[in-house]
């Protein structure tokens, strides 16, 4: 066999799995997984005191290529995610141009596939060059390898065209993944609608500017059919909508990220104005923080992922007013998860499992998000007692846009292996 | 006399009572300097002091300048009509190049909230917010507090009534802090749509109902309403508005006798305040423009020579 880890504890929900193994692994796959493997691999991982997952996947990333290679490249948000532990990365389509015909898409696998380490899953757009209006050809980019469409960022506001893109994307069975925004609610917000927005003179964006749209959203997918995946949620009657559609048999999922669990808009005054705390949707209260908590230990929340959005200093180091949205994820995401979730005892491991691994993947349909024999060996290896400071000077990525900066936590990834191969290791 | 151990003035959020206290007494000091045949005093001898506004202001910038002159500091004005952005420099960069001129204190508005507070991270310099968004307007605050105060001869126990586009105005947020900070009772009046959530959480009541907002008022401060500057329409017009919420001598009943009215100006006649009584014996206006060269002169003062020390977080 190719690779042997020896004696982690194997934590797979697919088959039920927690407990210590050893997993081999042969021809990029998982050839055997049994509490002792008699034979000898070809090189072998001592994992003793490691957790070994099924390879973790981070369905909501920007890698900026092609048109803002200075801010991430795909090769250089490739490094960032398999240092994060992540074994796949999902991408959005709002590059330069934007990801919205098969030859954008045929570029970026082209440029993935150079860069050899993690999978990446393009997304192609729901509307030519994301403008609203027309539907972009979903089916050629299917062809090409998208997994899902979304017009993530200039969200979809005529209710017609969503419609429209719902009941296409049936042809494909793929998800339409939705930013709700209403975009006339949320006009000239660069922070929540609330104490902090008054207290720091900052325009707000109004909770209900989310919600419409969710709400919206799952009349349409009720109605259409539809998957329908809401991205980020951030308020917690954005849950509840989603939560009330999920129990009528409606097929809608959600992703919630590390920054709406784990920050509150408190972050923008403690911070003093840092644009690092300035992200879309907003962070909200410490009520929508702790809803959000409860989600993903529930299962409300199907899925953990990072809106992984690079910006360079010179974008960045704005006025408040002026910055760009968002914050790099994908390096600080599990470490994050880990020290301030699941070493606490709030999340499970098993919880973990499906919110990074097994649930993306069956969102997207990946074929993966297991360790079954036969399976894709894309495996996740945590170390819970691994310390770390985040140190944004050390990240792969391009970008260091993140509110994160000097954090010390406890837990993080100790390997990533896709398709039987150690892409980083710490 | 005391000197204040902040190296920049972001907002009166990070002023004790003791501070707001010193830097009235200090205004109510230097106030003098105005009526001397020679108006000018070294204290600043050798400073230099860059005035940076990034929105247009006529106002406040004189009423600077003519501070720091009377104090002989040495000037800089630095004016951009358009924000930094457009430029195509950023804040930073134009900040970088004037901290290599050796300021002693730099003066900034701009239309951003928090863009002060962008520099005095990185500026050696001291930072006065001469105004940033919606956010604060520190000097205006102390002015008017060292107008009422004059006037009043107190600020405790005083009602304050502030009344107009609450949302976005900075003046409403540095006065409300100061005035409850400093013992007053405000309560803040406007149309509900100009009146942002929470507000009570600074230290005021709220209300939609003018009338309410008047009752008994010791000082009733207008603010001016930007119908221009709004796009979105918080109310239909500004007909409309003066009929609702427009101070008027009949309405000026309500108050207390010898109420007197404020304004941070430039005024709308016949919007948020009647021409008689913008011009009335109750009227305090101008007074508000002499103490606000005092005021800036204390804030210049008090801060001098506190360049290099830590930068502090707004809150």
């Amino acid at each position: 066999m190719q690779l042997i880890l020896r004696q982690g504890r194997v934590v797979d929900p697919s088959q039920k799995l927690n407990r210590v193994m050893d997993v081999g692994i042969d021809n990029g796959r998982v050839a055997a997984l049994s509490p002792k493997i008699a034979e000898k691999g070809r090189r072998e991982i001592d994992a003793r005191g490691l957790v070994v997952f099924p390879g973790f996947i981070d369905m909501h990333v920007h890698l900026r290529e092609p048109g803002r290679e200075d801010a991430e490249t795909i090769e250089s948000g490739v490094n960032a995610a398999v240092r994060g532990g992540f074994t796949g990365v999902a991408c959005m389509p709002n590059t330069q141009p934007v990801n919205d015909c098969e030859a954008v898409t045929a570029f970026i696998l082209s440029r993935a596939r150079e860069a050899a380490k993690a999978n990446v899953y393009p997304i192609g757009a729901i509307t030519k060059g994301s403008q609203g209006k027309t539907l972009a050809e979903i089916g050629e980019m299917r062809r090409a390898g998208i997994v899902a469409i979304s017009d993530d960022g200039h969200p979809v506001g005529d209710g017609q065209v969503m419609r429209r893109a719902m009941e296409y994307s049936r042809l494909f069975d793929i998800p339409v993944i939705d930013h709700c925004e209403d975009r006339e609610l949320a006009a000239g917000g660069v922070i929540n609608e609330g104490y902090y927005s008054t207290v720091l003179g900052l325009r707000g964006i109004n909770p209900a500017a989310e919600e419409v749209q969710v709400e919206r959203d799952a009349v349409l997918a009720r109605q259409t059919g539809a998957r329908v995946h809401i991205a980020h949620i951030s308020t917690r009657h954005s849950l509840a909508a989603v939560a009330r559609a999920k129990k009528e048999g409606v097929a809608l999922t959600c992703e919630a990220t590390p920054h709406h669990l784990l920050l509150t808009d408190a972050a923008v005054a403690e911070s003093s104005y840092d644009t690092n705390t300035k992200m879309n949707p907003p962070l909200r209260l410490r009520e929508d923080a702790d809803a959000l908590v409860a989600g993903i230990v529930s299962g409300d929340i199907d899925v953990i992922a990072t809106d992984h959005a690079p910006h360079s200093i010179r974008d960045k180091m704005l006025e408040f007013d002026h910055a760009p949205f968002g914050i790099v994820g994908v390096e600080t995401a599990v470490s994050l998860i880990c020290d301030r979730l699941v070493r606490p005892g709030i999340l499970p491991l098993e919880r973990l499992a499906e919110l990074f691994s097994a649930n993306p993947s069956g969102i997207l349909n990946l074929n993966r998000g297991t360790l079954a024999k036969g399976a894709y060996a894309d495996i996740t290896v945590l170390d819970m007692e691994r310390k770390l400071e985040v140190r944004p000077e050390d990240f792969a990525s391009r970008s260091r846009n993140t509110p994160f900066a000097g954090w010390k936590l406890c837990g993080g990834p100790a390997f990533t292996i896709v398709k039987g191969k150690i892409v980083w290791s710490v | 006399m005391a000197s204040l151990r902040h190296k920049d003035l972001l907002g009166i959020e990070q002023l004790s009572v003791g501070e707001i206290q010193l830097i009235l007494d200090t205004a109510e000091a230097l106030r003098e300097v105005a009526a001397r045949p020679v108006k000018k005093v070294p204290a600043l001898r050798g400073k230099t002091v860059v005035n940076l506004f990034f929105e247009p202001s006529t106002r406040t910038r004189s009423s600077f300048e003519l501070a720091e002159k009377r104090l002989s500091a040495d000037i800089l004005n630095f004016s951009a009509s358009t924000s930094s952005v457009t430029k195509g420099e950023t804040l930073l960069d134009t900040a970088y190049n004037l901290e290599a001129m050796s300021p002693d204190i730099i003066v900034i508005r701009h239309g951003s909230a928090g863009a002060p507070h962008l520099l005095g991270r990185k500026c050696k310099a001291s930072i006065i917010n001469a105004g940033d968004g919606m956010h604060e307007h520190p000097t205006q605050a102390l002015l008017d507090g060292l107008t009422v105060r004059t006037i009043k001869g107190r600020l405790e126990g005083l009602k304050i009534a502030i009344i107009g586009d609450v949302a976005h105005s900075r003046v409403a947020r540095s006065d409300t802090i100061l005035f409850s900070r400093m013992g007053a009772e405000v309560c803040v009046c406007g149309p509900p749509t100009l009146i942002p959530w929470e507000y009570e959480k600074l230290g005021a009541k709220t209300t939609i109902c003018l009338e309410e907002a008047m009752d008994g008022a010791d000082v009733i401060m207008m603010l001016r309403v930007q119908h221009e500057r709004q796009n979105e329409a918080f109310f239909p017009s500004a007909r409309e508005y003066a009929s609702l919420y427009g101070l008027t001598r009949e309405r000026m009943r309500a108050a207390k006798k010898g109420a007197i009215v404020m304004h941070p100006g430039p005024i709308n006649r016949g919007v948020e305040i009647e021409s008689e009584v913008a011009d009335a014996g109750c009227s305090v206006i101008l007074d508000q423009v002499a103490n606000g060269i005092a005021a800036r002169m204390a804030v210049l003062y008090l801060l001098s020579g506190n360049a290099g020390l830590t930068p502090e977080k707004s809150r």
